[in-house]
């Protein structure tokens, strides 16, 4: 009989490398259903029967976050036959909280207290066999990063699974929170057993006021009416609400028990050192200014030292793959246009974007080094104030950041901000930031019209992005974002040592998924761009590109641009084939005017557009839908296709109004 | 006096915690209920938000939610 276990616990308590250190690499990630809640899976080593769900990190099971309601839905509806509850020793209390709601649940449970390590090497001492009578539970002591007590840990898993031990004490409730969530058990009893919630956590809950459960118990108006008089005395008596009530009732437990289990003479080593290193990393005056150059050392290892030669070295190993192709193709005698599709639609097209992964795996090493250390949450700290007008938090900057280089790791990135909402504005701002395959488009436009002032023009076009994004969050914050932000309450952990298997694993996870769009969607795209650019309407192979379908809808879309100030048919056709890679634009444009060399398409560029046309053209084409890749990556992150379409139909209606706008105000002037 | 006035290295116990809804119960959730000791550790550079210290873990609030948690027993 197979078994499906949960892993629960706060974020920072080391719960990724637990679910690493149990499953090793044979996991699958995926999103919970209709959210954009990371889900990974894997079975557990050497137990083929056990399945472990990793849950989002969460603090409580509150009913506000995105993250805490599929915590709560999953435990409450898929049943899992027992949970793993990490708990960091090093900050019992607070993360003990989150277990005495998990345990209201009935599930058999185990305790993993991780950094038992860290708590020993500091001279403190947490007393986990008592910790384990007060709670009635099982507490195994573990160093996730070590490997350490994970043998033991699975026996205990192992034994409540085969028991079904529930957790044997539930009440750690006294005096008036007491009586009420006795009484509100009896009441609701029926209800529970109908609809098949536990009943002691959905009457916690109904004290607490959670409505999410009052509607799922189906509870009638008459009941209502007793609950809501019972927490009222309950509330009177103790001259508080009902929320704080519960809260402090199990913070108070909590103090109560750790004054005995716990002994803590000093901080730990790791907090003390943290305390040290955020003296300069949060500093005054040193905070931004570290950050900045931490980044620009992260971007110049990773686009120049590393990825540059890496890119090269594989392009040209694709390359002489595909020569390879085109020769045993050519022997064979395969037909024409079978050589075609395969050599400059299959293998050019998922070529150019394999050549993306070098950049993408050296950069998610970086990002994976810089999150599992704590300095991400640091870089939240420090750039909060900024972000926060445009109702994101400081969490959201390094996506941005990242944007500048490739929109594909940037979307990416956006999996570890940790609301949903802040994750999707910002999956939905990032492409604004002008990304490195833009540059050669801005080059060969500033080559033939703004020969002067390359610099500025570039300057005012990262600033256009800048600018619309900012717009953008405005926009989304008071309409399709309106709701409450979640509350940037956020915790700084303790700086630690990444481990080299969660790097190594976050790496291969990225690239992974990487590959997986490059032969979905992809694929499909270039193939298509690829036919559009080689037929005519009869399906006869063209010569001459001009003559091709993509062409003649290129002609066809060109008058939608002439209040933009360019309606050439190559401008349109070249923003089309941009999709494929953006800077697709300046081949496709090079190729249809049949320029032989650069000062050939720099006179031909102004037969196209004027000087403002060609301005707006850039806006346009810095601000329109990211390429195919940048939008599969948005499709995965945003968990469904019509939110990826949409968010690519608003950035392309942005770029129409910002191209617009540029255009007809610069007319006026000019 | 609130949170938010308190100035870093200054500390206090916790008398109220107000603000609604999903921002009030994310206070409470990670332990800011009244009687609980909390002192500010740092501004960030920006001036916001507070770096504060309280059940042994470290925790970072805007201004604006600091200035909804009423403190008693002051020490600046």
């Amino acid at each position: 009989m197979a078994y499906l276990l949960a892993l629960a616990g706060n974020q920072n308590c080391g719960k990724t490398t637990l679910f690493n250190c149990l499953t090793g690499s044979n996991q699958h990630v995926g999103n919970f259903p209709g959210v954009t809640v990371e889900k990974k899976e894997g079975t557990i080593l050497k137990q083929k029967d056990l399945t472990l769900v990793d849950l989002p990190g969460i603090y409580s099971l509150s009913p506000y976050t995105s993250e805490e309601v599929v915590t709560r839905d999953f435990l409450l509806k898929e049943h899992p036959r027992a949970i793993i509850n990490i708990v960091d020793a090093t900050n019992l209390e607070r993360n003990l909280y989150l277990s005495l709601q998990l345990m209201e649940l009935g599930i058999p449970i185990v305790i993993a207290l991780n950094m038992m390590d860290e708590v020993l090497a500091s001279g403190n001492v947490v007393d986990y066999d008592k910790l384990s009578k007060h709670l009635g539970v099982p507490v195994v002591p573990i160093s996730a990063s070590k490997n350490e007590g994970i043998s033991e840990l699975m026996q205990h898993v192992r034994q409540v699974v085969q028991l079904n031990t529930p957790p044997a004490k539930l009440d750690f409730c006294r005096g008036a929170v007491h009586r009420a969530i006795h009484s509100i058990s009896h009441i609701i009893e029926d209800h529970a057993l109908e609809t098949g919630y536990p009943i002691r956590f959905a009457a916690t809950k109904l004290v607490e006021g959670d409505e999410p459960m009052r509607m799922a118990l189906r509870i009638h108006e008459t009941d209502q009416h007793i609950i809501d008089h019972i927490v009222a005395d309950m509330e009177k008596e103790l001259g508080t609400d009902r929320e704080a009530a519960l809260a402090d009732m199990r913070y108070n437990y909590i103090e109560e028990i750790c004054k005995t289990c716990v002994i803590k003479h000093q901080e730990s080593r790791e907090q003390i050192r943290s305390e040290k290193i955020d003296r300069i990393l949060t500093h005054k005056i040193w905070g931004i200014p570290l950050f900045l150059g931490i980044m620009l050392l992260v971007f110049w290892l990773t686009f120049t030292v590393i990825g540059a030669p890496l890119q090269d070295l594989l392009e040209n190993v694709i390359e002489a793959v595909t020569d390879l192709l085109s020769q045993a193709l050519a022997a064979t005698h395969v037909s024409p246009w079978l050589q075609a599709l395969l050599t400059d639609g299959v293998f050019a097209g998922v070529g150019s974007v394999l050549s993306f992964m070098p950049i993408i795996v050296v950069l998610f090493f970086f990002l994976s080094l810089l999150e599992d250390s704590g300095y991400m949450a640091r870089v939240a700290f420090v750039m909060d104030k900024l972000l926060r007008k445009i109702g994101l938090s400081g969490r959201s900057f390094v996506p941005m950041l990242i944007g500048f280089g490739c929109s594909v790791p940037a979307i990416m990135a956006t999996r570890t901000l940790s609301s949903e909402r802040d994750r999707k504005m910002t999956i939905i701002l990032t492409p604004f930031m002008s990304c490195s395959a833009k540059l050669p488009i801005y080059g060969m436009i500033t080559m033939a019209f703004f020969p002067q002032h390359g610099a500025l023009v570039m300057i005012s076009l990262y600033i256009t992005g800048i600018v619309v994004a900012i717009l953008s969050g405005l926009l989304l914050k008071t309409t399709l974002y309106r709701g409450n932000p979640m509350p940037f309450v956020m915790e700084l952990p303790a700086y630690r040592l990444p481990s080299a298997r969660s790097v190594l694993l976050h790496m291969w996870e990225k690239a992974k998924d990487f590959l997986h769009k490059a032969f979905t969607v992809i694929f499909l795209a270039t193939i298509i761009i690829w036919f559009l650019q080689s037929y005519d309407w009869t399906f006869h192979m063209v010569e001459n590109s001009a003559d091709s379908i993509l062409a003649s809808i290129g002609s066809l879309i060109a008058p939608i641009f002439t209040p933009l100030g360019f309606h050439d048919w190559r401008a349109s056709t070249a923003l089309i084939t941009g999709l494929t890679a953006k800077e697709t634009v300046v081949s496709t444009l090079t190729v249809l005017s049949g320029a032989s060399g650069s000062a050939e398409l720099s006179s031909i560029l102004s037969t196209i557009f004027t000087p403002l046309s060609a301005f707006s053209f850039l806006a346009f084409t810095i601000l329109y839908m990211p390429c195919v890749a940048a939008f599969a990556a948005s499709r995965r992150e945003l968990g469904s296709i019509r939110s990826a379409l949409g968010a690519a139909a608003y950035q392309t209606g942005a770029a129409y109004i910002a191209a617009f706008l540029i255009y007809q105000i610069g007319r006026l002037f000019l | 006096m609130t949170l938010d006035r308190l100035h870093p290295g200054g500390s206090g116990i916790i008398e109220t915690v107000g603000g609604e809804g999903a921002l009030r119960r994310r206070l409470l959730d990670m332990g800011l209920t009244p009687g609980t000791s909390i002192c500010v550790r740092k501004v960030a550079p920006m001036g916001d938000p507070l770096e504060l210290f309280l059940r042994g873990y470290v925790l970072t609030l805007r201004k604006d939610d600091a200035a909804k948690i009423t403190l008693k027993e002051v020490v600046q």
